[in-house]
């Protein structure tokens, strides 16, 4: 689930609320964005790479909130992790030409 | 004439948004998208509406999804053949080709566009693959192109109609907390499948509000018996991604292997979850796979990247998801091949619809789904367009009545004890155990149903849907009801079948080559029909 809204990342854009599939955002005026209904998130990492800041981090627990905290994400290097994999850059696509999907498709079973 | 768009800024400060448009595309998924361009294409003026946001909503947005693309000539024959040995017998060999043949011109379309494919290792565009987050935020940048208005965080909660016909839909912008209303011509029905409250990736939408709303109309469901369909996911994640399992190996607690060989794996998986926990390791692939994996499916990594497992070398405990309709085949029956449901003025695509003319009863999980998203949006959204365009009258003066029960308008009175949560947690405690769904039984199919049938009656009689409480509401209606046809149609089909895997009655019957329809909502009737249906152009 979306559980660190970062402070320092963020800039107040509120492409976070407007993205959520499942609006799990409500904006505050000139601040970070609060995670204001966290079990409807479905966690599908879309936040993240929709981020121009990488501000946002979505535990791999879909169950409940696992209460990791900001220090830890930033000291692991998680934010962001799902952007640069994808190839996306501050927030927008980019890298669906360099996916190798279709060597995995004819790989030996 | 103002655009569309230009009204909507207009509206901005009004109490409610009220929208004329030709036609109005209910969904934010690729069949919506589809829909919405071909209808643009045939001259309509065409409004989408999503629960959530066009981009990021539904089963495609999350994944990385194959296209089942195949050239026409002798190969196609060949493929429509080697998977009617699979289907169960109840695909229809002239609807797979048609979808096949709307799906290989449509994705050449959006290279023509400048999708971002990648080329093979041949140097040609490899077009048999869709990378969803892209893919959806392109259909987005086109939709917006074309003029369309896409109103995000605009969920419909029920259909609207004049003499008969469906003349748009009425729902509330949940960000806004406002009501709106848009009356077109015609209504595309693109909500996709149900996922029945299963945590996973693009289930949040997916609740199966197009059926109850086509349900309401008087439209007929088919095939929702094949509503079984599981996928491994590492356990507590939402990532019921497939493609890494194809090369993976299955263990029991004290570490003995799965027997997987030359058995569906999902099947053996799930005996044995009955039994105690599974642990999973992607140990069976080739040197280089691992990298390809790792960059082509990079969410399936992030559970295990970010507790610091190397799932190719360590086991992790994996879980069965319910991927209900999703992955499954059922949906609105369609009445023709322009996707008419029956009911003049609406139509289904996409995993709104029911995919067994294409699937039979196995799933459709990836290639086969996504053409079908492509073909069922883009004959939908002409079709619709047509409709409106026939349509006498301006759209504007129609008396229209809003036809939405159950979750919004309690038949007998609102009472505050009875909460969308509960009926949410009803549902998942009957539909997604494997011990119910994925194995059946008439007894506990009966059982499940009983307590369903009670919880429908509670919906419907006191369940308050004001305001923005109303989206829940009525996604609890929505669970509930395609729940009920999910199992009454289990239970009318006496055998076992692709998906529908009955312990009772393990054998296929030829009896029952033939397809299953449920309708109603109070009482619910299951009819047979034959499987090669007079479905015409």
């Amino acid at each position: 689930m979306i559980e660190i809204v970062s402070n320092d990342r963020c800039i107040a854009c509120d492409i976070c609320v407007r993205v959520c599939p499942a609006n799990v955002f409500d904006p505050v005026r000139k601040k970070p964005p609060r995670i204001a209904r966290q079990t409807d998130c479905q966690t599908c990492f879309l936040c993240e790479i929709y981020c121009p800041t990488d501000a946002l981090y979505v535990a791999p627990c879909a169950e409940g909130p696992t209460g990791i905290t900001e220090a830890q994400v930033e000291a692991a290097g998680f934010f962001g992790s799902y952007s640069r994999a994808l190839g996306w850059q501050r927030g927008k696509p980019d890298g669906s030409d360099k996916d190798p999907t279709y060597n995995i498709r004819t790989a030996p079973r | 004439m103002p655009t569309l768009r230009q009204l909507i800024r207009q509206q901005r400060g009004a109490d409610t948004l009220d929208l004329v448009a030709d036609v109005l595309v209910i969904g934010g998924g690729p069949a919506a998208c589809w829909a919405a361009i071909a209808a643009t294409e045939a001259g309509a003026r065409v409004v989408v509406v999503d629960k959530g946001y066009l981009g990021t909503s539904g089963a495609t947005a999350p994944s990385n999804t194959g296209t089942w693309f195949v050239a026409p000539g002798a190969g196609r024959e060949a493929a429509i053949e080697r998977r009617q040995q699979l289907n169960g017998g109840l695909a229809v060999p002239r609807w797979v080709d048609r979808t096949l043949d709307m799906a290989w011109r449509r994705l050449h379309t959006l290279a023509e566009w400048g999708y971002k494919f990648p080329n093979d290792d041949s140097g040609k565009p490899y077009l048999t693959n869709l990378r969803g987050p892209d893919y959806m935020a392109f259909m987005r940048r086109r939709l917006s192109r074309a003029g369309i208005a896409i109103l995000d965080h605009h969920p419909a909660l029920e259909l609207l109609r004049e003499s008969g016909v469906i003349a748009g839909a009425a729902g509330i912008d949940r960000q806004r907390n406002r009501p709106w209303r848009v009356r077109a011509g015609a209504v595309v029905l693109a909500t996709g499948g149900c996922a029945f409250g299963e945590r996973m990736l693009g289930a949040t939408g997916l609740t199966g509000d197009g059926y109850l709303m086509a349900a309401e109309a008087g439209a007929t469901m088919s095939g929702m018996e094949f509503s079984a369909q599981y996928a491994c996911a590492p356990k507590q994640t939402s990532l019921n991604k497939g493609v890494p399992f194809v090369w993976a190996s299955y263990y029991r607690e004290d570490g003995t292997r799965l027997d997987t060989v030359n058995k569906e794996r999902y099947v053996v998986v799930a005996r044995a979850l009955l039994e105690g926990p599974v642990w999973a390791q992607f140990d069976r692939g080739i040197p280089e796979l691992t990298p390809w994996l790792r960059q082509g499916q990079p969410n399936c990594f992030l559970p295990h990247d970010r507790a610091g497992v190397d799932p190719f070398t360590q086991r992790f405990p994996v879980v069965l998801r319910c991927e209900g309709t999703v992955r499954g085949v059922g949906g609105i029956k369609l009445m023709a091949d322009d996707c008419s449901t029956g009911i003049p003025g609406l139509y289904a695509a996409g995993d709104a619809a029911s995919r067994e003319r294409l699937t039979g009863a196995i799933t459709g999980g990836g290639g086969p789904n996504s053409s079908w998203a492509i073909a069922s949006g883009n004959w939908a959204g002409l079709a619709a367009a047509q409709f409106a365009a026939r349509e006498v009258g301006a759209i504007g003066d129609r008396k229209v009545t809003a036809i939405g029960g159950a979750g919004l308008r309690p038949a007998v009175a609102a009472r505050q004890d009875a909460n969308a949560a509960d009926v949410l947690q009803t549902v998942r405690d009957e539909f997604l155990p494997l011990e119910r769904n994925f194995f059946r039984r008439e007894a506990t199919l009966r059982q499940s149903l009983e307590r369903l049938d009670r919880t429908w009656c509670e919906v419907r009689d006191h369940l308050p849907g004001e305001g923005i409480d109303a989206v829940k509401s009525r996604e609890a209606a929505s669970l509930t009801a395609t729940s009920r046809w999910a199992y009454a149609s289990a239970l009318a089909r006496a055998e076992s079948r692709g998906m529908q895997r009955r312990l009772d009655l393990p054998a296929a019957d030829p009896a029952f080559m033939c397809r299953f329809e449920t309708s109603g909502l109070d009482h619910i009737q299951v009819t047979r029909s034959d499987v090669m249906d007079t479905a015409v152009a």
